[in-house]
């Protein structure tokens, strides 16, 4: 048997990871909450919490409930907005080595593009990645997603005002989403990111009242692995640029199942509240996966799905 | 701050009173790190449903290892329950912001109603030699979880029993209002369910008495990333929520817009 360490680095497009696992935008905050329990140099990437271009106070609450292997959440982009993130966050964050993706959310094509216009020439951004896809505010987000043609103008916007790869995260509430992946693709997305959560709800019903204060929420966690990991497998098939598989991953067997069906990367959302050290479990897992499989470069495995069962 | 994360033997787990239960476990580090007010995460089981890690107040820490006391009400507490003694569970902490301590001479009031007692427990044993009156208030006398139990000595406890079976008849907080009717200068430190801690804050305003309430949300990381345990902020705190886990579990209830609780 060959020990070789195995060579995990990935390149999605102009995006170099120095392996292919990546915290998911709002489940990780900034990175500073992790650092006491996860060194976040060993991470692929973080994606920070999604930023507007004012800070946001987020929904009302109850804002999260759990569901069946899952959770609802309607935080509503609470975040620090852009400005303070340069000024408190990132200076921290770019001494990391790790790639530091920025997660962008704006209420009209306008401010996605103000944002993005904020962050241009931000030492220590790897990348963008535009949130069309937030089910927890009333506009903006998720109204874009569900639209290929709004998705693609949204992604012209930011394209026009950044000089970094622009990864777009696409909403699982459409009936095709390879019609919104293909969109933003044409409109010159670097890569896409799928899934964020899907839309869901759940009632108390001793008081008859929904248990969010948003009544409905993002389902996240396990629950919905299946159906994240049918979607990249889709698109993956649909388009050309690379892919980041999301939803549902909280161990290596689950990581590597995007990585087979053809995901060049993946993030970890849900599992890191469950195990704060979920990340690097994973990255582990994968080392050791490729070790025993005689695999050299993490590469060699991605979209190698056999199509027949 | 240290914050540890580890799997840890669990030393105990006996029911104390009914569907209450009180949970050792063995973590020195965490034990030994805590303060009065903090909390820790624990995974009530290996698997993913439940999903979420459950937060817990510390009800006292001895010879290295936590206590945490918990009432049997769905999923998550119910595994609990039946974990047995030597059973390993992650557990992460401690965490968030525990209680302030008193100034020189405060006479110090502890109102807990039903759970609400574990934090104070942990604050009672940390204020030895202080003037402390200890007020717990419960349904009926079968629900009286005795001071020993906890790990407590030489501190008397005053009972409420919304049945009258045992001690004052009626609230925890008719308890506090003839304490805060008597002479010298008083800080109060309450935990329990939303409406008891409403009706503590605004005793506490009418009389001028600082109070500082441990607060109880759902949460996902317990960490300050996921934002989701947000409480409303009073009017003039320059914000709209604050975050359970991270800006409290303790706050000084005067901070707190209670009409939106």
């Amino acid at each position: 048997m060959n020990h070789q360490e195995p060579d995990l680095q990935v390149s999605l497009g102009a995006l170099k990871l120095k392996n292919p696992v990546v915290t998911a935008s709002g489940t990780f905050g900034y990175g500073h909450e992790y650092a006491e329990l996860v060194d976040p140099n060993l991470l692929g990437g973080i994606v920070v919490k999604g930023l507007s271009l004012k800070p946001r106070p987020g929904n009302s609450p109850p804002r999260i409930v759990e569901t069946p292997a899952g959770m609802l959440n309607a935080i509503g982009l609470e975040n620090i907005g852009v400005e303070a993130f340069l000024e408190e966050k990132l200076p921290w964050l770019k001494t990391l080595d790790t790639a530091v993706i920025v997660n962008i959310y704006g209420h009209t094509t306008e401010e996605y593009g103000a944002v993005a216009t904020q962050l241009k020439g931000a030492e220590g951004v790897a990348a963008l990645e535009i949130n069309v896809s937030c089910p927890n505010v009333k506009k903006g987000g998720m109204a874009f997603g569900t639209d290929p043609a709004a998705s693609a103008e949204v992604t012209e916007a930011v394209l026009k005002k950044t000089d970094k790869p622009v990864i777009v995260k696409l909403t699982p509430n459409v009936t095709d989403i390879c019609a919104v992946a293909r969109a933003v693709e044409q409109a010159g997305a670097h890569g896409l990111s799928l899934i964020n959560t899907l839309t869901g709800m759940a009632i108390d019903i001793e008081t008859r009242r929904p248990r969010l204060g948003n009544i409905s929420g993002g389902l996240s966690g396990p629950a919905i692995r299946p159906v994240a990991l049918y979607m990249v497998y889709r698109v993956v098939r649909a388009v050309k640029i690379p892919v980041m598989g999301v939803g549902g991953i909280m161990d290596a067997r689950d990581a590597l199942e995007f990585l087979i069906a053809g995901a060049g990367a993946v993030q970890v959302g849900t599992a890191s509240f469950v195990n704060p050290r979920a990340s690097l479990d994973i990255i582990e897992g994968i080392r050791q996966y490729c070790i025993e499989h005689d695999i050299e470069r993490i590469e060699n495995l991605i979209g190698t799905l056999c199509e027949r069962p | 701050m240290a914050v540890f994360e580890h799997k840890v033997k669990v030393l105990r787990n006996e029911e104390v009173a009914p569907n209450t239960f009180l949970m050792e476990l063995e973590s020195p580090s965490i034990a030994f790190a805590a303060k009065p007010g903090q909390f820790v995460m624990l995974r009530v089981s290996g698997g993913i449903d439940p999903l979420l890690r459950r937060p817990f107040s510390i009800c006292n820490t001895m010879n290295g290892n936590i206590l945490l006391l918990y009432r049997m009400v769905g999923r998550g507490t119910r595994i609990m329950a039946e974990t047995t003694v030597g059973t390993e569970l992650w557990v992460l902490g401690p965490l968030g912001k525990g209680f302030e301590p008193p100034e020189a001479r405060e006479d110090c009031l502890l109102v807990g109603g039903g759970m609400g007692i574990a934090p104070l427990v942990f604050l009672a044993r940390s204020l030895e030699g202080r003037s402390v009156s200890f007020m717990a208030g419960y349904g009926t006398v079968a629900e009286i979880i005795s001071p020993e139990q906890l790990g407590m000595q030489g501190i008397e406890i005053a009972v409420a029993t919304e049945d009258g079976s045992a001690g004052y008849h009626g609230l925890v907080s008719g308890l506090l209002e003839k304490a805060l009717g008597k002479k010298g200068k008083k800080i109060v430190y309450s935990c329990g369910p939303a409406p008891m801690l409403k009706r503590v804050a605004s005793l506490c305003f009418e009389k001028q008495v600082d109070c500082q309430v441990s607060l109880e949300t759902a949460m996902a990381c317990g960490l300050g990333a996921c934002r989701g345990c947000a409480f409303p902020a009073a009017a003039g705190s320059g914000r709209s929520f604050y975050h359970v886990c991270q800006d409290g579990p303790v706050f000084s209830a005067i901070t707190i817009d209670w009409e939106n609780v």
